[in-house]
């Protein structure tokens, strides 16, 4: 196992939810890190988030990891859930509160 | 750059508008969006395939190409999409646009659909 991917996995195995974005949650760098971040306030869930501007090793092992190519990426108890377009498609369907709910995943 | 946050409620209505059809000549803006288009044709063969060039609203962010054709929506209907998630299918799309996203495209926003949904 590669050192990049012993980092994220340390990451997403150690949050319930975490966003790895452009920006931070306060400044997000990109709408659609922007609107990742909303999503997720409005869901009142506690989260981490992994400015991926602000370290090149975890901006191109992210995309690795999971095999997907974009930044915003969405990680709930270890898994890959979507970025961006899945989030806002999900969050709109009701399944991303679902899901929050399912995995028990810790409030804000 | 986008140092505000939008609230959710000023979001929503973004997320909910329909695709600008547009005509022929907004829809395949430059040589990138043809090159989405055509790559996107031949391996998903979608019913129905809307490629959008949003790189204006993005002049002066971080990622803006000043040649333009780096920020792009695609919707498509494909009978592929049958049976696949959300991940599964936006995964066929990035995969079709690979070396596109990697060199060119900054930005790809999915709209996946089977047909009938």
């Amino acid at each position: 196992m590669s050192d990049i991917k012993a980092r994220i996995d340390e990451i997403v195995n150690g949050n319930d939810v975490v966003l790895f974005m452009k920006g931070t949650a306060l400044f997000p760098q990109c709408g659609f890190s922007s609107r990742a971040v909303a999503i997720l306030d409005h869901l009142n869930v506690k989260f981490e988030t992994v400015d991926v501007l602000q370290d090149a090793e975890i901006r191109n092992g992210i995309k690795d990891y999971s095999d997907w190519p974009t930044i915003p990426q969405l990680y709930v108890k270890g898994e890959f859930v979507g970025g961006s377009d899945i989030m806002m498609e999900m969050f709109e369907a009701g399944e991303l509160q679902q899901l929050i709910a399912d995995k028990d995943v810790a409030k804000a | 750059m986008c140092l505000t946050r939008p609230s959710l409620k000023t979001l929503l209505p973004f997320a909910k508008q329909t695709a600008y059809m547009g005509n022929m000549s907004d829809t395949f803006t430059g040589p990138v969006a043809a090159e989405i288009t055509k790559r996107l044709e031949e391996s998903l063969d979608p019913s129905h395939l809307i490629v959008r060039d949003d790189s204006e609203q993005h002049r002066g962010h971080a990622g803006h190409d000043p040649r333009g054709e780096s920020h792009f929506t695609v919707e498509i209907v494909s009978t592929r999409f049958e049976g696949l998630n959300r991940v599964q299918r936006q995964r066929l799309v990035n995969q079709a646009l690979a070396e596109l996203l990697k060199e060119r495209v900054h930005a790809l926003a999915i709209k996946a659909r089977a047909p009938g949904e």
